[in-house]
């Protein structure tokens, strides 16, 4: 199949839409044509629908539960309670985190929202009717919603751990405490803080919220009697550990488990954990023998299924006169609600937290972290971000911005002067971590150039002047951030969950008519998997994008993988998709060797051939190896053309970026715009341009959502104050800004192919940018922190505290 | 159990007619008794916008509505505003300028901003975000769906001029 006419090598490459390349997405039509494939569009013969009775008190024993009502209703199958999950062992469950969960209320209710019973029906109506006739008794108890009251309490929240003085990361001090972790060097710390010139101090509150996807969690599980099998649609971020779990807990063995995550209508964390209703779907379609979905509604949502954030964070960070910094010191209390159900790697019980001293080149450090039990949802998870990065960013760029206040310098300067260098790369951070590239002070001093940042300082000066002399009520404020994520988890040896070692997978069958079909560990949420990771084999393989199928989702085809969270897909299964195209090359390039008649070692691959060296006439086309692999004998060499690949990533990857915000805030009503935001992302290689900026702009408007309204609240009694879209602030177009976008490329030097991931980078940047927006236009009237989120009633109240209104 | 209400629907020029409890919500019937899934469900409470579907000439939420409020009613959804073959200008649109990323809240987009541009054949940046935010999106952040309706504009503004 020579090409009809003679193609430059440019064309060549275009023809295949690979990396770097602004590729329109693949998975596009389906959904602007209404025929996604959601999973409550999944709509098996002879389902049933399942709905939960919750609990309404975040405290309380469980007296009695009553059923008949709810039995006698016509159309009820089932209602099943702990005593019915008892006798299968399932009415706990363990967590990610290595604590275990009440599937059903066992005796007990520790949070508003709990589940206490589910029931199954024939149609969503008739169960939501049955759910207000199961008849529950509650005795109150007394509620703890705040973390440093539950450490202080006699209050046992946890009876069934009742004398246990240790857990999962070891041990306990207090019967509502979970685990202490440390890491770093305290004495050294504190013994640097001592002889410090400067120290600045600052408490944090990094409130609860939630990634709240449009769509919410739900499964359907089928299980075929008839032949034994198991199959469980759901959303889940990671269906080969769901199977696995599955597994392990039903006691089907796992060949005879089939999961599917369908399209999955955003993820942000939400669909990492393994929730209650998951467990009840699939008992209930044991139990009943036809299928079973379960689907929940927003508040339910809101209430129960993952929360994300809820760090005190109390921090020391000390300096010399002129701003260098010699060391940093944070202690995090940190609320994880009623059961442990944080999704981290095992042996990271505060996820990747360590990574607090940021961007900068901090001699000394240490964090301690403290998990608290309270009468709250449980969790946490990453919401947007690698396990509690966003935590970390948001504390260590607030505390340079306190820093700055201290020594009464700029912001941006303070940053500058305590960079990595790029020389210093690989980094070796006090808390333990290889940071692996980066060239922070290009990035910055280009961010700094683009928006004029001198410019805006001068504004911002004349407007406070104009402020204080009653010109204007307005002020001014201008966000910084500069942050260093850490993602694709991970190494096997440091990261696993459940067990489970963090490598991710690709498999590639080439078709003999040259196009392929490859199969990833993955699970795309929106990211455009299908689109991306076809460029990237189509540059290492030489076959166009256009002629690649990516599958992922279905643990029966799939090969194994940990699924796609932590901005993890690029880094690891990507990587894992360049190996296995580059064994598909490998052999491919012996059997192009064979049809030109000459060695091995005397063809060279050439975009899309396998050309002669020294001769480029003579050459075969990657298409024409894939037919020969299937039509010809060819001695030495197995029939067909396939690869798989197991990617265990040597270290982790280090995406960085500098950002700028720029706020105007009405003084007397509290209402801030924001006038300007750029944003500076470098990622290593770029594989399209075109998602990648969707990305940035999705993740930025998730960042102003949490610094800026976002809000999982309580009261005193435990009940949930914003479990509605009414109260839970979501932004809409009105709301948000257009970005700028902008990048450098500093490649990862251990992947494959040098990319880093993004996909949450502009939330972990955004946040503390937006935020320090908001504080930065009370400095001059003394503001030194005030905690997020910062809604119009809060910022208003900032003024207020400031004496600026008349 | 109330009784059944006698129910005549027009969905995507297609005649519906059945039997219904009146608090069936118009999006169950959409989606679980007609099976036109492209309407999502995002909240339940109208604010979401994944149910948006156009029932007789207007944008409405079908999560809030119920099958008794919609007797006789004409209703267009995702499903019928383009064929394959012939997609609608905004279904291209969005493609082209990367207006969606999960594709939950597209089909709900997209029939909101076909309704927006028969209202307002030119709007303005401003008037698109204003006329857009009954319709939450999780992931784009806005900007390149704004776009897509802006883009969507033009071309269907610049077809109309040469068909004159
Ligand atoms: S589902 Fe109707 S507005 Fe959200
Ligand atoms: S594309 Fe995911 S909610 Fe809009």
């Amino acid at each position: 199949m020579k090409d009809d006419v003679e193609l430059t090598r440019e064309d060549r490459v275009a023809n295949l839409k690979g990396m770097g390349c602004a590729r329109k997405r693949v998975e596009d039509a389906r959904f602007t044509q209404g025929k996604g494939n959601y999973i409550d569009d999944i709509n098996l013969p002879g389902m049933l629908h399942g709905d939960f009775v919750r609990s309404p008190y975040a405290h309380a024993k469980v007296l009695s539960i009553n059923t008949e009502a709810a039995m006698a209703l016509d159309g009820v199958i089932a209602v099943l309670t702990a005593k019915d999950l008892e006798p299968l062992s399932l009415h706990w469950m363990p967590t990610l985190a290595g604590d275990k969960q009440m599937v059903l209320a066992d005796g007990k209710v520790l949070f508003q929202g709990q589940e206490v019973a589910f029931v199954v029906a024939t149609d969503r109506y008739i169960a939501a009717d049955a759910v207000e006739l199961v008849e529950v008794e509650y005795e109150d108890l007394p509620v703890i919603t705040d973390p440093f009251e539950a450490l202080k309490s006699d209050i046992v929240l946890r009876e069934d751990l009742a004398g246990q003085t240790s857990g999962a990361h070891g041990p306990r001090k207090h019967h509502n405490h979970i685990f202490t972790w440390e890491v770093g060097d305290e004495e050294a710390t504190n013994q640097v803080m001592d002889e410090a010139e400067v120290v600045a101090e600052e408490t944090m509150y990094y409130h609860r919220t939630h990634p709240c996807p449009l769509e919410t969690c739900g499964s359907v599980a089928s299980m075929d009697k008839v032949n034994g099998k198991l199959t469980v649609y759901g959303t889940f971020q990671a269906p080969h550990v769901v199977r696995t779990v599955a597994s392990l807990l039903s006691g089907i063995e796992e060949h005879n488990i089939r999961v599917i995550s369908p399209d999955i209508g955003g993820g942000f964390g939400n669909k990492v954990g393994v929730y209650p209703g998951y467990v009840c779907s699939i008992v209930a379609s044991i139990v009943t023998g036809v299928p079973v979905k379960w689907v929940e509604d927003r508040m339910e949502n809101l209430m129960s299924t993952a929360f994300a954030r809820d760090y005190w964070m109390k921090g020391r960070i000390s300096a010399t006169k002129d701003g260098k910094i010699t060391g940093l010191h944070c202690h995090v209390t940190a609320d994880h609600g009623a059961f442990d159900a944080c999704a981290d790697p095992t042996k990271f019980p505060a996820g990747f937290m360590s990574v607090c001293t940021g961007s900068y080149d901090i001699p000394v450090a240490y964090l301690g972290v403290d998990g608290v039990y309270t009468n709250k949802a449980p969790g946490g998870v990453s919401y947007r971000c690698s396990f509690r990065v966003t935590e970390a960013v948001y504390f260590i760029e607030r505390m340079i911005e306190v820093l700055a206040i201290e020594l009464n310098m700029d912001a941006a300067e303070l940053r500058r002067i305590n960079f990595i260098g790029k020389d210093q790369f690989p980094y070796q951070s006090a808390l333990g971590w290889e940071y692996d590239s980066g060239d922070y002070h290009t990035a910055w001093d280009k961010a700094l150039k683009a928006v004029d940042y001198e410019g805006l300082r001068r504004e911002q000066s004349e407007r406070v002047t104009a402020f204080k002399q009653g010109e204007t009520r307005s002020l001014m404020g201008i966000g910084l951030a500069f942050f260093t994520e850490i993602v694709g988890a991970g190494p096997v040896k440091n990261c696993d969950i459940l067990g489970m070692g963090m490598f991710d997978s690709c498999e590639i069958r080439i078709h003999p008519t040259g196009s392929a079909i490859a199969r990833l560990g993955t699970i795309s949420q929106g990211q455009g998997h299908a689109t991306t990771f076809a460029q990237i084999l189509a540059s290492e393989i030489g076959i166009p994008a256009d002629s690649i199928t990516i599958e992922e989702g279905d643990t029966d085809t799939a090969p194994y993988g940990l699924g796609t969270y932590g901005s993890r897909s690029t880094p690891v299964a990507g990587a894992a998709t360049a190996m296995a195209g580059r064994k598909i090359r490998a052999k491919a390039q012996m059997i192009a060797a064979y049809l030109l008649e000459v060695h091995d070692d005397d063809v060279e691959f050439d975009v899309d051939r396998f050309v002669v060296k020294g001769a480029p006439e003579r050459f075969k086309t990657m298409a024409e190896v894939a037919y020969a692999a299937y039509n010809q004998a060819i001695p030495g060499i197995e029939p067909g053309l396939e690869a798989v690949s197991y990617y265990d990533p040597p270290n982790m990857t280090y995406p960085f970026g500098a950002y700028v915000c720029v706020m105007d805030i009405d003084v007397d009503t509290g209402v801030p715009t924001i006038r300007r935001f750029y944003a500076l992302d470098d990622c290593g290689t770029r594989i399209n341009p075109m998602v990648i900026e969707g990305q940035i702009h999705g993740g930025l408007t998730e960042a102003l959502a949490v610094a800026l309204g976002q809000e999982i609240a309580y009261d005193d009694m435990g009940n949930v104050k914003t479990g509605t879209l009414m109260d839970f602030f979501l932004p809409t177009a009105w709301e948000v800004p257009n970005y700028e976008t902008d990048h450098t490329v500093t490649p990862s030097p251990h992947h494959p192919i040098g990319a880093k991931g993004v996909g949450e980078s502009p939330h972990v940047g955004g946040v503390p940018c937006f935020s320090n927006a908001v504080m930065d236009a009370f400095r001059a009237f003394g503001l030194r922190h005030s905690n997020m989120p910062h809604d119009h009633w809060r910022i208003w109240q900032t003024a207020q505290d400031l004496g600026l209104h008349k | 159990m109330p009784e059944k209400l006698h129910i005549k629907l027009n969905v995507n020029g297609k005649s519906e007619e059945f039997l219904a409890e009146p608090r069936e919500l118009l999006i169950h019937t959409l989606r679980e008794r007609l099976r036109v899934t492209g309407p999502h469900i995002g909240c339940d409470s109208s604010h979401c916008g994944a149910c948006t579907v156009t029932l007789n000439g207007k944008s409405v939420k079908s999560c809030t509505m119920f099958i008794g409020q919609a007797n006789g009613a004409e209703i267009t959804t995702i499903e019928g505003l383009g064929t394959p073959d012939a997609l609608h200008v905004l279904q291209e649109s969005f493609r082209e300028h990367h207006g969606l990323q999960c594709g939950f809240c597209t089909p709900g987009m997209i029939t909101r901003a076909a309704k927006l541009l028969e209202e307002n054949p030119s709007p303005s940046e401003e008037e698109v975000r204003f006329g857009m935010a009954g319709n939450i999106c999780r992931c784009t952040g806005y900007q390149n769906i704004v776009k897509s309706i802006l883009a969507a504009a033009s071309e269907m503004n610049a077809a109309k001029e040469a068909a004159e």
